[in-house]
């Protein structure tokens, strides 16, 4: 009872012996183990997706609803600090990607390089965000607690169309909306930022650039994950409608 | 036709010098284990333990409800034990269940797999469960919760001061438990099956658990962050759900029951997956229409998923949609049927025995179709306007979750129990505890039908005396159920230590369980194994006794 079609790929290849120490005794294979936790992942973002599902439904039908309170308050939020913001992420997605790439041409430095630029830009993206909810706090559109009207219903900006007293009431609700919608988006920013630490630690001690990628492959499958989601988060909240037909 | 097999001697059998149970003692061998087998014991104790709670609430509810007047507890009182029964039967019995015992302990071994693709992610689950847990007891014992399970806002954010967020925090850790759950089982049958282990020979339980951890994965993510909104609702007054504020509580109802009402599959279908098992082995009968019942699981998943707005008819959706929605609900009821229909075919001309799992899945059988049947009424929208929120509600998914998926649950642990342990239960005892709870539960539950038919709604501690009569019925079935429910507890703890030895197959099963060891070794398998039949071979298993020597010790 030796015959496994899925333990035939390691026998070419002389230097990968039986049992490297990352396998774990219930695989048969490294690729298997491999598949396995990348298989996992993809699953894992998948209920990531169902999560955030629940905000994005809430945010279109309320924008639905309360279309002008919404274009309203998404021409509050600065586009400039967004656009910087969208582009800091992209570029840490690259260096990620960086990262796998190292860590499977067994590039140790590189490796090192590429985790600490992506800590680095993930922490430039919370510094702006948190810029960005300072100058809400300032801005009195914070909700619930220091929330006022007055911006809507007199909006400084010549640019904006004045909104009546219950509909800039709804303003609210977008920002509530933005808050939580960024905000767990920032909190999975933290938690990713966590395990690259985590990971830098441990590929300074040179794990990962010992064939042993899959670890990192999957954390940058949910860096990936958390850029995607800002990738739609940003239209949404700062883009679509932003210039209103008058 | 069935094989007819005789089941072996077991006076001459033996434990097993080596299993999972003696592989490392002490607490830390159990509490840091890796081994699905050890994980699923310790979801048993603990499940064991929450259900108990949940029935004792049970208990008292029946209980007050013995008299038209309200005498025994207060209302508020009354109020929060039916939210604390419904919080922890659902969360922390019905959907963990089967999945995270018998499909914890069975499902790797199934596949032919040495454990689960993410063992520490299994054992993560387990500590998800028990802090879930810790925070429902403790929202318990601190003042107790009253929105009934299922946290209806604006009543949930705005009106009640109890400890609801300590609640939705319980709910929200015991979904993550589920989450993890489905995904280490839909990552197990995928990538951990034995050689010659294709799609269509894995056994039904498989496909049937493959099916609920897509619901799990799929759905339990929007209930928690239905939950935070909830939770931020009441602390921050966000106005999501606020009407004042611009929000809208049907908003709440939908994306609540979008999980809530798959969630209701993913209680059942584990259930389901007992009984395919059960019937075929106690028939000695490959089950009529694998393929057919293989894919109605998955049919109920995918259907389960659009369903959800028949809880909401009396709520303001609009016509169209509640029509559309009635019609995707009957829906269900066709692979349902389809189950009911192939496990009818299969015990067709089976040499049939009435073992105790055999009687718990014939229950299942009955009182199922009950329970389903009784759905498809409430899903035709007439009939739903008048009998929801009345005891016809209550009884229709008490049929469904305690007369199917509890009976399949105690027929799955009977079923499984000599493996489990490597030893039997008292039969005949047994036996008498199937028929015991199958009268106390129809005892306890055909009189609601009617109490709600004639219209007592749910949910109030008082009621008008013309319904005393059907109420004590029902208060007095309850205790009969009582006792179904405490026999097995007290029995199986007996034969732990007293049951006659099982052997490695008792029940003369072909699933790959059957064929190893009782109790499995810690990897199950001395050699990976390879599948060359199809499941539920028994002219297969009845070759293999006629060419295996048989040796003892």
């Amino acid at each position: 009872m030796d015959s496994q079609a899925i333990a035939t790929g390691h026998e070419e290849s002389p230097e990968a012996h039986e049992h490297p120490p990352y396998l774990r005794h219930h695989f048969v294979t490294v690729e298997q183990q491999a598949e396995t936790a990348s298989f996992g992942m993809w699953l894992f973002l998948l209920t990531e997706i169902m999560f955030f599902g629940g905000l994005f439904m809430a945010y279109l039908l309320y924008r639905n609803w309360y279309y002008d309170a919404f274009v309203a308050s998404s021409n509050t939020l600065g586009i400039g600090l967004g656009t910087t913001n969208t582009a800091v992420l992209i570029l840490s997605s690259f260096t990620m990607a960086m990262g796998v790439y190292s860590a499977e041409t067994r590039n140790r430095k590189g490796l090192l390089t590429s985790l600490s630029l992506t800590i680095m830009l993930g922490l430039v993206f919370l510094g702006i965000k948190t810029i960005e909810y300072h100058d809400k706090y300032t801005e009195h559109h914070i909700p619930g607690a220091n929330f006022s009207v007055e911006d809507f219903v007199h909006p400084t900006d010549k640019r904006d169309v004045p909104l009546a007293p219950d509909m800039a009431q709804h303003a609210q609700l977008f920002f509530f909306l933005y808050f939580a919608m960024t905000g767990m988006h920032a909190l999975h920013m933290i938690i990713g930022i966590s395990i690259l630490f985590i990971l830098l630690v441990q590929a300074w001690h040179g794990a990962y650039t010992n064939g042993h990628t899959s670890t990192i492959d999957n954390f940058g499958l949910y860096w990936h994950f958390v850029d995607i989601v800002w990738i739609f988060l940003f239209p949404l909240l700062y883009l679509i409608s932003r210039h209103p037909l008058k | 036709m069935s094989t007819i097999l005789n089941l072996p001697n077991q006076q001459d059998a033996q434990l097993p010098k080596l299993s999972y149970l003696n592989d490392g003692y002490g607490l830390k061998s159990w509490l840091l284990t890796g081994d699905h087998k050890r994980i699923a014991m310790l979801y048993l104790v603990s499940i064991t333990f929450f259900f108990f709670i949940g029935a004792s609430f049970a208990g008292v509810i029946r209980l007050e409800l013995l008299t038209p007047q309200p005498d025994l507890v207060a209302s508020d009182t009354y109020n929060k034990l039916f939210t604390m029964h419904g919080i922890v039967m659902i969360f922390l019995f019905l959907v963990p269940s089967v999945p995270a015992t018998i499909g914890n302990f069975v499902l790797p071994i199934m596949v032919g797999a040495k454990d689960l693709a993410f063992p520490k992610i299994n054992l993560l689950s387990w500590y998800l469960y028990v802090f879930a847990g810790i925070f429902i007891l403790y929202a318990l014992v601190s003042g107790g919760v009253d929105t009934g399970w299922t946290f209806t806002t604006p009543l949930s954010t705005h009106y009640l001061n109890t400890h609801v967020i300590t609640a939705a925090v319980g709910v929200f850790i015991a979904g993550f438990s589920s989450i993890f759950t489905g995904l280490n089982f839909i990552v197990t049958v995928h990538r951990m099956r034995c050689p010659g282990m294709t799609w269509f020979r894995l056994p039904l339980f498989i496909w049937a658990h493959y099916a609920t951890s897509i619901l799990m994965v799929l759905g339990t993510p929007v209930l928690a962050i239905t939950l935070v909104l909830v939770a931020l609702e009441r602390t921050v007054g966000i106005g999501v759900f606020d009407p004042t504020k611009g929000g809208d509580p049907l908003l709440f109802q939908h994306l609540f029951w979008f999980y809530s009402h798959p969630a209701v599959y993913i209680m059942i279908l584990p259930g389901m997956a007992v009984i395919s098992e059960v019937i075929s082995t106690f028939s000695r009968k490959r089950v009529f229409g694998y393929t057919a019942v293989a894919f109605s699981s998955v049919a109920i998943a995918v259907f389960g998923f659009f369903v959800w707005a028949h809880h909401m008819f009396i709520m303001g959706v609009s016509n169209y949609s509640a029509l559309v929605f009635s019609l995707l609900t009957m829906l269900v009821a066709v692979p349902s049927a389809i189950k009911i229909f192939n496990w009818s075919a299969t015990l067709y001309k089976g040499s049939i025995t009435f073992e105790t799992p055999m009687l718990y899945a014939f229950g299942f059988m009955g009182l199922f179709t009950i329970g389903g049947l009784t759905g498809v009424f409430l899903g035709s929208m007439g009939m739903d306007i008048h009998l929801t929120e009345t005891y016809f509600i209550v009884a229709h998914f008490h049929f469904v979750m305690v007369g199917g998926m509890l009976m399949a649950y105690l027929s799955g642990i009977h079923f499984w129990w000599p493996k489990m342990t490597g030893r039997m239960y008292p039969e005949s005892m047994s036996k008498m505890s199937a028929v015991i709870t199958f009268v106390g539960f129809i005892l306890t539950f055909f009189p609601q039908f009617i109490v709600g038919y004639l219209g007592m709604p749910r949910r109030y501690h008082a009621y008008p005396p013309e319904f005393q009569v059907l109420n004590v019925l029902s208060t007095a079935g309850a205790t009969v159920l009582g006792i179904g429910y405490l026999l097995p507890l007290l029995y199986m703890t007996w034969s732990l230590r007293y049951g006659k030895i099982a052997g490695s197959n008792p029940w003369q099963a072909t699933g790959l369980e059957w064929q190893i060891q009782s109790p499995p070794l810690t990897e199950n398998f001395i050699e990976t194994p390879i599948m060359d039949h199809e499941a539920y071979d028994y002219e297969w298993l009845a070759n293999k006794h006629e060419h295996e020597v048989t040796t003892v010790g």
